[in-house]
This record gives structure tokens, C-alpha cells and sequence, in this order.
């Protein structure tokens, strides 16, 4: 592998800039005349705009432009759309309300934009937006989707009667109810996955900028996949035509997801340049943030777990209500169904599985994709439910679950997903023997004695990464094919660029892709750059979510490679007037094997610029592009252990124990996959023990609209982590990697709650089990 | 943030002109939750006056069981007093886990309690502590100092300038801390003086802080946490909130009085 190649822990290229504070983010970005924006925004959950008076500010001081929807209409600007076709089980289309950029004669929850205001300084902005006078005739609200689809509720959309979007299902429903009637036991659970706000570390922010002279425009924005969003915004919002369209994602702060999708700022932004005549900027302060980022999770499901009198599953039926807020986000309806419902067989061998999905308007900001996207909601649902049935029944819930592992690979389930490797015996292995599982019972004795109630818990899961193969999510709905591209450019003193369609956003990208070359060429990673990120130096490319980089934009990275490597090696045999197969790539020169002829790699590169000695036919250059399109999701798996002491005083929850066995296939740099498995966990244990957004039921305000009442995990609400990995190739592409961005966010909460519940003795428990939550389960507990 | 004027006042006299001559000013002495009331636009003074700095409200003064504050002493200089932690320790630790770092080193007693923040640390003290707030006018009682959420007896132009009590023969403070915000969700503080027991309680009332009767009832037979077992408070005039209802807080009570009475007796 070499001291930078694949499989050694190479220290973060870039990371020297981001903690020197170098970096280049959106808000870094100046371009001269470049102004400031503030958005009017909706102060109520749902409201019909009588009239915006925008006289008074724009005689505020430094005032540029007020603009409102009207006018954004009245310019052809199209609505915002999901990218994700979804069909009702009764054949009919997913009911699609509208949603324009900013709104016109209705706002539908708090946060929505209504206007925008461009002046000379932010704080002018912001004071004239103020200054702007909407006139709102209230209407009454719905934030819980269970509610919104009750007879009566506030309807959000005409498109969408009941504010059903749709009634969607999967697998066979007959042969779920049939083995259910027939089982010896059935688990039945009432399982609830709270909402999240994303938090990243950067706000969303834009910069328009409407070039007069060319008519041409540039638009730096914090976006997980530029290219998507030059796409979308040409195609489908009428911004500009793709040519006159240039989008520029620099240094992103994180996105978890919240950063794939086209939000209502950036169009507006690049359209009111034009309209003001100057280039325009908006920063999201971290109120905005919270209200109007898509938030993730947010289901309320039924759950029944059959078995046989010898404890196998024989079926899972499933009925899921997911929130999906006002407006229906660019990927929204993609996550509850084909990223939730196709894992639902989890690691386990159940021949008959049953989802049902509703999928519901209310007023509250639109919820999409968030790391795990679905995938942690199918773990919390399955896991839960599965330990539980092991309380039940009696048995261990390791035993339970080996009991039950999908043993022989492929394994078809019956929810469309093929897994293609794995070995969850060996992770299960690993996660106990790390834990010390045997010696449990024990240390709950010890705490006990001191007053704590110690408690384990355990989660099996699975994901699938790589996402995706694009026939295959073409045909069940998805707007775009899921590939990724990359270019390999050898410059003529052999520094190698390499230009990729996938956008890193904190993953280290401009790390491991290098090490892909440096093991390759034997080159050092300091002379390899990656290039990412701007729709004018980066070939089309579909971007960074769904743990897809390493799977599916460094397998389009290797193809490249192999190019570069082929027609490298032609030029090295003619030089050296030797066979091409003798040519092998060692310490950065070419040599012929089983000689002492070599030529360096720079000089390779010389030679194939110069072009003075190429052989006969050849094109000058070094310089190949690929496209990679994956045949199968990546299936990535483990086990994750959590040892829990609970305060009965108080109900507060320490861990103090936290086991993560990941099977990851093979592995590039295993410090970042280490550092994304804690951060992943970290978000875990946010989810399982503090994070909760919270609209006000009658207003539809957002009572966690900051740090103050919502709670993001910090260093000492977490313990040190335990993690290891196992490996089973990916036969599926080249490099053998699965993916590992999300695991610790999909694999974590149910493993939390797990130990939890089994710390108090009360199956009970929702999310996030807050010190008031788990104190009042305890109470109930021990009434009984 | 709105724009606003910025003055650093040099005494007690000059902030309270420049007070006068401002708008709609306002003192500011520390400003951990001012400021961020005014970058969240909740706030919009027109004037800041300064008193973190003038020399005349700093510095913490003990002479033989009697204690006084400056009201421009930091919580981090109030938590690192070695010869205060000496005569009142508990004083000193509730000091040194108010909010973070930063925090303590900006935030000042004087502007903690002119706040009056329902779940702030200071009130729970200086109530159970039946300290004195001096002012530029007069001297009150912490009994008659607290009035209500972010209310105190301090007229518009009235300054703090130290608070003063008498160390206790034994006190402590334990706290339970809202998840997010870290304030005290609720916060005990008991004291045992010549006089008897009191015991305050921050972060869980409706209308503040105040003194639990229960509490310093069963105290005052036995000031041990195990007069405490079976006692209970009633949630009647507790706060619910998002984060928890008056029922938990009101368990929340009675196991941090046990938790301040061990550690006061250490």
C-alpha cells in the first residue's frame, strides 16, 4: 500500500486550512459591487397573504431592492419540485403541491420566505426586512402528521386532499397477514422516530451574481452536488439556460444531507442579482437555520414481528406515516420508501415482509434526506422491535438474532434489495467480545450496589450505500441516474489533477482520492490535487450524499486511473523499446520488469506533452475521463453495543460503554473511516438522547430554534468509542469499498435506547429518552 | 444586531449619567444574555453603559464570616478565590459551573441578578443565603430583590454595587442542568445558619426563584439528606416547559436538596 497509498492512515490533506481558519467558504466569497440580502420571512404556521406593503423599506437607508413573489412569478421563475417519482399503490402520481421560491398569496410554516430585501450592509437588510409590511389572514395549523391526516385537519395544498402525498406500499401483504396469523408469537410495537435539524456547522449561504455583459451567471452556494443544482435550477426553475450557469460549492462546512437539495435562497438570489443589478449575497444566520433547513427523520410507525415456535422471523408488516413538512423537498419522497422500506429485512432471513407509507403535508419546515436518510429509521424500527421480541420470548438477544442472520450471499429479500456480501456473525463476534457481553451481568450487580441501574442494548444493521445503479432507480422513480465521473489530468511535469463529480464537504476527499493515485503511480499525494466543486472546471457529476464518494465516485476515479495507467505504459515500452506487458509502475517510474531500465514518471509525462517520441498513431497527452455507474448498492453492515447506567433519581442516562464493529469492505484511509463512524455514532446518540425538534401543536412555532432549548451532543455527553472493522469485499465494484459515511448515525440509536430500556425494565421508551422521559418509564415500570 | 452606542463607564455616578442621557439605555455587566437577546434582535438598546469595569464594584472583600461581592466580579474570580472558598465553598463551586469558560469569565454577579434569569445559579444563592444587594441608593433584602421572571426591586437607573451576606456554618448547591442550555433546570441551594435552615430553588418556579418551606421544614429538624426521604414538594407552582414538566421538577427538588445538603455537609 505504500506509506500514502490505499489502506494506510494518511493525515487530512486539508485539513491544515480548515483548522488554521484558511478555509474558503461562501461567505468568504467578495466580488466587487457585491451586496447584502435578508429575507421577509413567515412569522405564522399558516396564513393567507392579504397584502406586502414594501414602501417603507425601501426608503430605509442603504435599501438596493425589495422583491417579492409576485414579481419572481411574474419573471418565470419556476417552482421548486421533487426529483423523485412516486406512485400511490392505487397507480395514481404523488400529489405535488406548489411551492414557489417565495410565496405568493399563502405561507405554510414558519420560515417560509415571502420576500427579499438587497441593500448595502447586512444590518440594512435586515433592519428594512423589518421594515416590510405583510398583512396575514391566519389560518389554523397542523404540525404532527398523524393529525394532518385526520378528517378536519388544515389543509395545506389543493393538490393533496387529506394531505396525503401518497399511499404507498411494498411487498406482499397477503402472505405478511397470513404468516402473522399463523405465528406463535408476534412482537407489536408502536415505534416513533423523532424529527431533526441537521446543524451544520456552516449555515446554508449564496452568492448571486448576474454578469450584464455576458449574460451569464455564477452562483457560489453551500451544495453538496453543484452540478445537480445547475441541473435543476436550468431545467426546472428557469434560472438560466445550463450554459449561461455557473455553480461554485467551495469549502462546504458540513451537510449531512441538508445541503443536497435546491433551497428557495439560491434561485432567488442569482434572480434578483439581475433584478437589483448587483451581485447578491445571503448568509443564513442559525434561526434561519433551524427553521427553515430540511429537517430529517420525523415517522410514526406500527410494527408487528412474527415468529415460528422455534423462534424464526416469519414476517414483518409495517405502517409508517412520515412527515414530510409544508413543501415537498427535492429527494423527500425517495427516503421513506426506497431508502426505508427495501431495508426493512435488516440482516435478517424473513420471507415475508409488508411496508405500508403515508406520506403527509403540515406546516412545518420540509423534511429530506439526513445522514442515514431512511436507513436509519428502518434500524431503529427493526432493532428495537427485534430486541424486544427477544425480552418476549425469553431468549438472549444475540441469540435471537444469530438465529435469524441471512447466512448465504446474494440474498434476495423480498423488499427488492439483493445483498451481495456479508457476514454478520463475525461482527456480532467482534462487537461482544470487545463489550465483554458474557460479563454483563456482573457489572450491572456493581452498579446496582452503587445506586445505578446498568443496562445493554444491541443493534444489527444494515444500509445500502453506494447509491446508485441508474437504470435501476430509474425505473422506480428517481429524475436522475446516480452515476459519477471523473477526469485524471497528468501534466507535463507529472503532477496529476484529478477532477471528480463528488463534492467533499468534511469526508477528506482531497486525501483519500489522492492516496488512490499515490498507490497507483507510487507518486506522492502532495503532487496530486483534487478538483471539485464548480460546474466550470468539473466535467457533470452527481455529487456527494448517501455515502456514495468512495463506492461509486472513486470506482469513476480508478476507470480514469486504469487509462492513464494503459496508455502510460504504451508510451514507457516504446521508449524503452520493450514489450508494454513488461512495464510495471514502482516508487513513481516506469520499469521493465526484470531489468534495471526505468524511465521516472515526470519524464513519462515530458514525453507524452513534447509528443517528440510517441508511438505512431498516438494522441498527445495524459489526460483520461470516466464515467462509473454501480451495478448493485453497496450493503454495509455491523454491530453496535451500548452499555448504558441510569440515574433512578433523576432518570439521567450515562453511557459508559460504546462498541461499534463495522464491515466496510475494504478500506482506504482507516483514520477517516474511524473519524466518520464516531461522528456518525456521535449524531447517533444526539438522536437517541438529546435531539428533538419540537413545533408548538396549536401555533406551529418551532420551540427548539436554538441552542438553547435544542440539544446537540457535546464531548461530554459522549464516551470514548470503541471501534473496530471486519472486511467482506464489495464484489460490486472495483475497489471492493462499501461506504461508511452513515453507519454510526443508522447503527447507533436503536443500540441506545436498547440499553435504556433494559437498563429500567420498561419496553416504553421514545426518542429522544431525555432524563424527564426515562424517569417517568422507570415510575411506570415499577408501579406495576 | 441593531446598531447601538457603546459606553465603558468609569463609576457608579458616570454610568448612571450616561444612562440618563441615552435613548433607551441600558447597563450592561457581562451581557450573556443581553447580548444575545440583541444579536437575535429580541433587544434593541439604543445605549450600552458599561459597568463591568468600573474599579469601585470589583473584587471580593471577607472579613471574618462577612462576605461582599462587587457586583462587577466575574464568576470565574468569585470561583477562584481561594480565601472566599475558605469561609463559603459552596459559593465558589456554584460560581465555577455557571455556563462555559467564556462565560464566567464575562458574566459578573451584579449582572447575573439584575437579570433574574428563573434558572440562573446566583439567585438560588443569595436567597438561601439571605444576602443584602447594595445599590447605589439603598440596601435590600434578597427576600424583597426577587420579584418575578427577569423582575427585581431595582429601579431604572439604580445600580448594583456589591451583594453581602454572612457565611453559613454549612451550605451547598447542586444542580440538575437543562440538557441544552445547561442552565439549571433546577437548582438547590441550602444553607444552615445561626438563624435555621434556607433553602432555595432555581430553575424550577413559575414565578422564579423562591424557598422551599418543605424542604427547609424537614431540614430544620435533621440537616442530613436523609430527612429528605419521603418528603415531597408540590408541583402547583413549578414550571413545564418543552424540556420538562412540573412533576419532574418537582422530584427534581427534593434529590437535589439531597444532593446540596451532602455536599454542604461534605
Amino acid at each position: 500500500m505504500g506509506i500514502e497509498g490505499i489502506g494506510a492512515r494518511v493525515a487530512r490533506k486539508e485539513d491544515k486550512r480548515f483548522i488554521t481558519g484558511s478555509g474558503r467558504y461562501v461567505d468568504d466569497m467578495v466580488v466587487p459591487g457585491m451586496k447584502h440580502a435578508a429575507f421577509v420571512r413567515s412569522p405564522h404556521a399558516h396564513a393567507d397573504i392579504k397584502k406586502i406593503d414594501v414602501k417603507a423599506a425601501q426608503a430605509m437607508p442603504g435599501v438596493i431592492a425589495v422583491l417579492t413573489g409576485k414579481e419572481i412569478k411574474a419573471d418565470g421563475i419556476g417552482n421548486l419540485i421533487c426529483g423523485w417519482m412516486i406512485h400511490s399503490k392505487d397507480g395514481t402520481p404523488m400529489k405535488m403541491g406548489a411551492w414557489s421560491p417565495m410565496a405568493v398569496d399563502r405561507v405554510r410554516y414558519v420560515g417560509d420566505a415571502v420576500a427579499i430585501v438587497v441593500a448595502e450592509t447586512k444590518g440594512q437588510a435586515r433592519d428594512a426586512a423589518e421594515a416590510v409590511e405583510v398583512t396575514y389572514k391566519e389560518k389554523k395549523s397542523v404540525a404532527d402528521a398523524v393529525e394532518a391526516l385526520k378528517k378536519g385537519a388544515p389543509q395545506l395544498h389543493p393538490e393533496a386532499d387529506g394531505n396525503l402525498i401518497y399511499d404507498w406500499e411494498i411487498g406482499d401483504s397477503a402472505a405478511t397477514d397470513a404468516a402473522i396469523a399463523k405465528a406463535a408469537h408476534v412482537t407489536k410495537m408502536h415505534i416513533v422516530n423523532n424529527r431533526l435539524v441537521p446543524n451544520a456547522m456552516e449555515p446554508r449561504a449564496a452568492l448571486g451574481h448576474y454578469d450584464k455583459g455576458e449574460d451569464h451567471y455564477t452562483c457560489w452556494t453551500t451544495s453538496q452536488n453543484p452540478h445537480v443544482a445547475r441541473l435543476v435550477m436550468s431545467a426546472f426553475y428557469n434560472v438560466a439556460p445550463e450554459n449561461k450557469l455557473r455553480v461554485i460549492a467551495p469549502d462546504v462546512g458540513g451537510g449531512f444531507g441538508s445541503k443536497i437539495f435546491i433551497y428557495p435562497e439560491e434561485i432567488v438570489c442569482l434572480w434578483a442579482s439581475k433584478r437589483a443589478g448587483v451581485p447578491v449575497k445571503w448568509v443564513a444566520d442559525r434561526t434561519e437555520s433551524f427553521l427553515t433547513d430540511a429537517h430529517g427523520r420525523d415517522h410514526v410507525s406500527e410494527v408487528q414481528l412474527a415468529f415460528d415456535a422455534d423462534n424464526r422471523m416469519t414476517a414483518l408488516k409495517v405502517d409508517t406515516v412520515a412527515n414530510f413538512g409544508a413543501y415537498m423537498s427535492l429527494f423527500s419522497s425517495s427516503v421513506p420508501t426506497y431508502l426505508y422500506a427495501t431495508l426493512l429485512s435488516g440482516q435478517y432471513a424473513i420471507p415475508a415482509i409488508h411496508a405500508n407509507v403515508r406520506a403527509v403535508y403540515t406546516n412545518t419546515a420540509p423534511v429530506d434526506a439526513y445522514r442515514g436518510a431512511g436507513r436509519p429509521e428502518a434500524t431503529y424500527l427493526l432493532e428495537r422491535v427485534v430486541e424486544t421480541a427477544a425480552r418476549e420470548l425469553g431468549v438472549s438477544p444475540a441469540e435471537l438474532r444469530r438465529k435469524n442472520f441471512i447466512r448465504e450471499f446474494p440474498y434476495q429479500t423480498p423488499v427488492i434489495m439483493a445483498y451481495d456480501a456479508g457476514d454478520y456473525e463475525t461482527s456480532l463476534e467482534a462487537a461482544m467480545k470487545e463489550a465483554d457481553y458474557a460479563g454483563f451481568e456482573k457489572r450491572r450487580e456493581k452498579a446496582k450496589k452503587a445506586g445505578k441501574l446498568r443496562g445493554i442494548g444491541m443493534s444489527c444493521y444494515i444500509e445500502a450505500c453506494g447509491i446508485a445503479p441508474s437504470a435501476a432507480v430509474g425505473s422506480l422513480g428517481a429524475g436522475v441516474g446516480l452515476w459519477e465521473s471523473a477526469e485524471v489530468r497528468v501534466n507535463a511535469v507529472g503532477t496529476i489533477e484529478v477532477l471528480t463529480g463528488s463534492h467533499s464537504h468534511g469526508q477528506g476527499h482531497e486525501t483519500t482520492f489522492s492516496q488512490l493515485v499515490a498507490d497507483r503511480f507510487g507518486v506522492p499525494i502532495d503532487s496530486v490535487s483534487i478538483v471539485h466543486g464548480d460546474t466550470d472546471k468539473v466535467q457533470m457529476g452527481m455529487g456527494t450524499y448517501g455515502s456514495r464518494s468512495g463506492a461509486v465516485g472513486m470506482s469513476a476515479v480508478v476507470k480514469a486511473l486504469d487509462k492513464v495507467e494503459a496508455k502510460a505504459k504504451k508510451i514507457a515500452a516504446h521508449l524503452m523499446e520493450a514489450d508494454e506487458g513488461d512495464i510495471v509502475i514502482e516508487n513513481g517510474e516506469l520499469k521493465v520488469a526484470g531489468t534495471d531500465k526505468s524511465v521516472p514518471w515526470f519524464q513519462l509525462a515530458l514525453a507524452a506533452y513534447t509528443a517528440h517520441n510517441l508511438p505512431g498513431g498516438m494522441e498527445p497527452g495524459l489526460k483520461e475521463g470516466a464515467f462509473y455507474d454501480p451495478t448493485n448498492f453497496t450493503f454495509p453492515a455491523g454491530c453496535y453495543i451500548c452499555e448504558v447506567e441510569v440515574d433512578p433519581d433523576t432518570g439521567e442516562t450515562e453511557i459508559v460503554q460504546f462498541v461499534a464493529a463495522d464491515d466496510f469492505g475494504n478500506i482506504i484511509n482507516p483514520m477517516i473511516v474511524e473519524g466518520q463512524v464516531h461522528g456518525g455514532i456521535a449524531q447517533g446518540i444526539g438522536q437517541a438522547l438529546l435531539e428533538g425538534a419540537h413545533y408548538d401543536p396549536a401555533s406551529g412555532q418551532l420551540l427548539t430554534a436554538s441552542y438553547m432549548d435544542y440539544t446537540m451532543p457535546r464531548a461530554d455527553d459522549l464516551p470514548s468509542f470503541k471501534v473496530s472493522t471486519s472486511n467482506t469485499p464489495c464484489p460490486g465494484n472495483p475497489l471492493g469499498i462499501k461506504g461508511c459515511g452513515e453507519a454510526g448515525a443508522i447503527g447507533s440509536p436503536p443500540a441506545v435506547i436498547n440499553a435504556i430500556t433494559n437498563a429500567i425494565g420498561n419496553n416504553d421508551l421514545a426518542m429522544p429518552a431525555t432524563a424527564q422521559k426515562v424517569w417517568s418509564a422507570l415510575k411506570a415500570a415499577t408501579k406495576h | 444586531m441593531y446598531s447601538t452606542n457603546y459606553h465603558r463607564a468609569s463609576s457608579v455616578a458616570d454610568a448612571v449619567k450616561l444612562l440618563k442621557k441615552a435613548d433607551d439605555g441600558k447597563f450592561v455587566s457581562g451581557g450573556m444574555t443581553l447580548i444575545p437577546a440583541m444579536k437575535t434582535r429580541l433587544a434593541a438598546p439604543s445605549d450600552l453603559v458599561d459597568l463591568r469595569h468600573v474599579p469601585e464594584l470589583k473584587g471580593v472583600k471577607i472579613s471574618g464570616k462577612t462576605v461582599t461581592i462587587g457586583a462587577a466580579t466575574t464568576h470565574a474570580e468569585v470561583a477562584a478565590n481561594a480565601k472566599l472558598a475558605s469561609v463559603c465553598p459552596a459559593i465558589c463551586n456554584l460560581a465555577a459551573h455557571i455556563g462555559d469558560p467564556h462565560v464566567r469569565h464575562m458574566g459578573t454577579i451584579g449582572g447575573s441578578i439584575a437579570n433574574n434569569d428563573p434558572a440562573a445559579d446566583y439567585p438560588a444563592a443569595l436567597l438561601a443565603l439571605g444576602a443584602t444587594i447594595f445599590t447605589n441608593k439603598r440596601e435590600i433584602a434578597a427576600d424583597k430583590f426577587f420579584t418575578g421572571l427577569f423582575e427585581t426591586a431595582l429601579k431604572d437607573d439604580e445600580v448594583i454595587t456589591a451583594v453581602a451576606f454572612t457565611a453559613p456554618a454549612k451550605c451547598g448547591y447542586a444542580k440538575f442542568p437543562n440538557p441544552a442550555s445547561r442552565y439549571a433546570m433546577t437548582g438547590v441551594f441550602v444553607a444552615k445558619a445561626k438563624d435555621g435552615v434556607r433553602v432555595a430553588v432555581t430553575g424550577a418556579g413559575e414565578d422564579g426563584v423562591f424557598r422551599s418551606k418543605e424542604i427547609e421544614a424537614a431540614l430544620s429538624k435533621k440537616f442530613d439528606a436523609s430527612a429528605l426521604e419521603g418528603v415531597s414538594v408540590s408541583a402547583g407552582t413549578l414550571m413545564s416547559d418543552i424540556h420538562a414538566n412540573a412533576e419532574y421538577r418537582a422530584n427534581l427538588v427534593v434529590v437535589m436538596a439531597k444532593r446540596a445538603v451532602a455536599s454542604a455537609n461534605g
